[in-house]
């Protein structure tokens, strides 16, 4: 089984981009499932449903959508495997800056939208810098100086990776992209490692902790003037 | 050196082999693209500005001086060969025009001290002067437009220009072709504005998602352009005067500019 992750901030484009490159998979008569993961609400599974792609739904809700995505891979598996794939394809919300969705043998996919400016490359974190593949949307909309700079921006966070420039819309870059899912390593549930550690700092706010004042902080803490310290038992 | 591009033939959006097999393009020389919305233009300068090799939707291939180029030109802005401008596009980036600039020469590999000229030449495009410390995003139509052709002509500088449909910007559509069009390049420009059309000396011919024919364009269609030019700068000027809150005196058929048999 060959399992693709793709990660991008809300909107990037994912699902326009993966449904062109999904008809190009099917010219090639590939089987493939498709998994989409969000936080609150999508109706993405039905797009994909429409173009004939099995396709199951999951929301994360109050859970880090990229733990979400990890913990229930097992499931995401079975369900290709009864579909007789060969490929699966997971669709994640990447809203968790600190987090990214990537399993060591799964090949990574990075979304990012070119018009959200040329810092964002520095702000979205590991589902970037740990990503095997970026796909840059909507360079259509900007001049291509700008589309160059942003580029240059991306390969400062992730040196390693291929770019590929694609249009949600008229379907550039989906054929070079259905290529790369060729080149993913083959997947083993019961081996697999998460890419990016889970995040270090974690406190008592994350499991229910309401009161603020500095006297009940406990956990892993970064202080605005940039130290970290460990308070607690 | 890059003596030709050619666009090796793909299918139509039905599916259909082209009804060419090859079309060679010279340095030096201007292409036009025309067709209705929706005829592939667009699709036809992005095989280009991708050196397509049968991998993109139309199936075409592009070839360099009569070969396959290599896949680092494809990719490496540092080697890319190919500068393109398009209707759609805007600056979106929350930067002054200077910083941008020279961003931008970094990222090209270019000078970055050639921030004051690149302004300089876009200031004689458009009637509204731009300064450097100017935030890109408050620059209007014009402006933009006349920025990215002169960045295109200063900083990307490439021995291919891809112009889409940059006709309805305000800005001066001969200088900006001709700023462009420098020692020995190759442009293609997509456009449904006669003007820059009858510029060409071919025109390719577009009908859905295939190239129907090209056609040379005639002695009589390039004098014409010229005309239409003259209009063009007159409209221009009033523009600017309407603009600037000034009134109107002379007439347009005063401006002894127009042949005979316009001004009727
Ligand atoms: N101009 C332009 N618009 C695009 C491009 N790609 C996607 N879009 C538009 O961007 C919007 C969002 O696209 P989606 O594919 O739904 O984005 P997504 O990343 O799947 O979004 P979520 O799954 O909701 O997080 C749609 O309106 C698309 O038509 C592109 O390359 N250019
Ligand atoms: N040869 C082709 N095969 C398949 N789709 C095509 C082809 N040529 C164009 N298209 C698609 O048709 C749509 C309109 O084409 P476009 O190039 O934008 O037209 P224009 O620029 O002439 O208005 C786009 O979505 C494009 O991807
Ligand atoms: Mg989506
Ligand atoms: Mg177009
Ligand atoms: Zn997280
Ligand atoms: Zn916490």
């Amino acid at each position: 089984m060959k399992v693709i992750i793709v990660a991008g901030t809300p909107g990037a484009g994912k699902t326009a981009v993966l449904l062109h490159t999904l008809k190009v998979l099917a010219d090639e008569k590939r089987n493939v499932s498709a998994v989409k993961v969000d936080c609150l609400y999508t109706e993405d599974h039905l797009r994909f449903q429409n173009i004939g792609i099995p396709t199951l739904m999951g929301l994360s809700r109050d859970m880090c959508p990229d733990h979400y995505t990890i913990y229930n891979l097992g499931e995401m598996i079975d369900f290709a495997n009864s579909n007789q794939s060969e490929t699966l394809i997971v669709e994640t919300a990447g809203l968790c800056h600190r987090c990214a969705p990537y399993t060591e043998n799964c090949l990574g996919v990075c979304v990012i939208d070119a018009t959200t400016g040329p810092n964002t490359p520095l702000k979205v974190g590991p589902f970037l810098s740990t990503a095997n593949v970026v796909v840059i949307t909507k360079g259509d909309v900007i001049s291509q100086a700008e589309r160059e700079i942003f580029r240059e921006r991306i390969l400062e966070m992730n040196p390693n990776c291929r770019i590929i420039e694609a249009n949600g819309l008229t379907g550039k870059g989906s054929i070079e992209l259905a290529s790369c899912f060729d080149e993913a390593q083959t997947f083993s549930y019961e081996q697999e490692e998460l890419r990016h550690n889970a995040p270090f700092s974690i406190c008592t706010l994350c499991v229910g902790e309401t009161r603020i004042h500095s006297q009940h902080h406990r956990g892993v803490l970064r202080h605005i003037n940039g130290l970290q310290e460990y308070i607690g038992e | 050196m890059i003596q030709s591009i050619s666009i090796l033939a793909g299918r139509n959006k039905t599916g259909r082999t082209e009804k060419f097999e090859r079309i060679d393009i010279h340095c030096g020389e201007i292409i036009g693209i025309v067709g209705p919305t929706g005829s592939g233009k667009s699709a036809l300068i992005e095989d280009i500005e991708q050196l397509a090799q049968r991998d993109t939707t139309t199936n075409r291939q592009i070839l360099l001086n009569g070969r396959i180029p290599d896949p680092d030109l494809r990719y490496d802005p540092k080697k890319k060969l190919i500068a393109q401008l398009s209707q759609n596009m805007n600056f979106l980036a929350d930067m002054s025009v200077e910083e941008f600039l020279k961003l931008h020469a970094k990222c090209r590999g270019k000078n970055p001290n050639l921030v004051d000229q690149v302004i300089e030449a876009a200031n004689a495009l458009t009637g509204e002067p731009i300064r450097k410390d100017m935030n890109l995003t408050i620059l209007s139509g014009g402006q933009s437009r006349s920025l990215m052709v002169a960045d295109v002509a200063f900083i990307s500088d490439s021995p291919i220009v891809l112009i889409d449909e940059i006709e309805n910007a305000g800005i001066k559509k001969h200088e900006a072709l001709k700023l462009l069009s420098g020692n020995g390049k190759i442009i293609l420009v997509v456009t449904h504005d006669p003007i820059l059309a009858l510029m060409t000396k071919r025109r390719i011919i577009m009908k859905t998602g295939g190239v129907e024919k090209v056609i040379a364009t005639t002695e009589n269609e390039m004098e014409l352009s010229v005309h239409l030019n003259r209009i063009d700068q007159e409209l221009l000027q009033i523009r600017e005067k309407v603009r600037h809150g000034q009134e109107i005196t002379s007439s347009f058929f005063n401006a002894e500019t127009l042949s005979p048999e316009f001004a009727e």
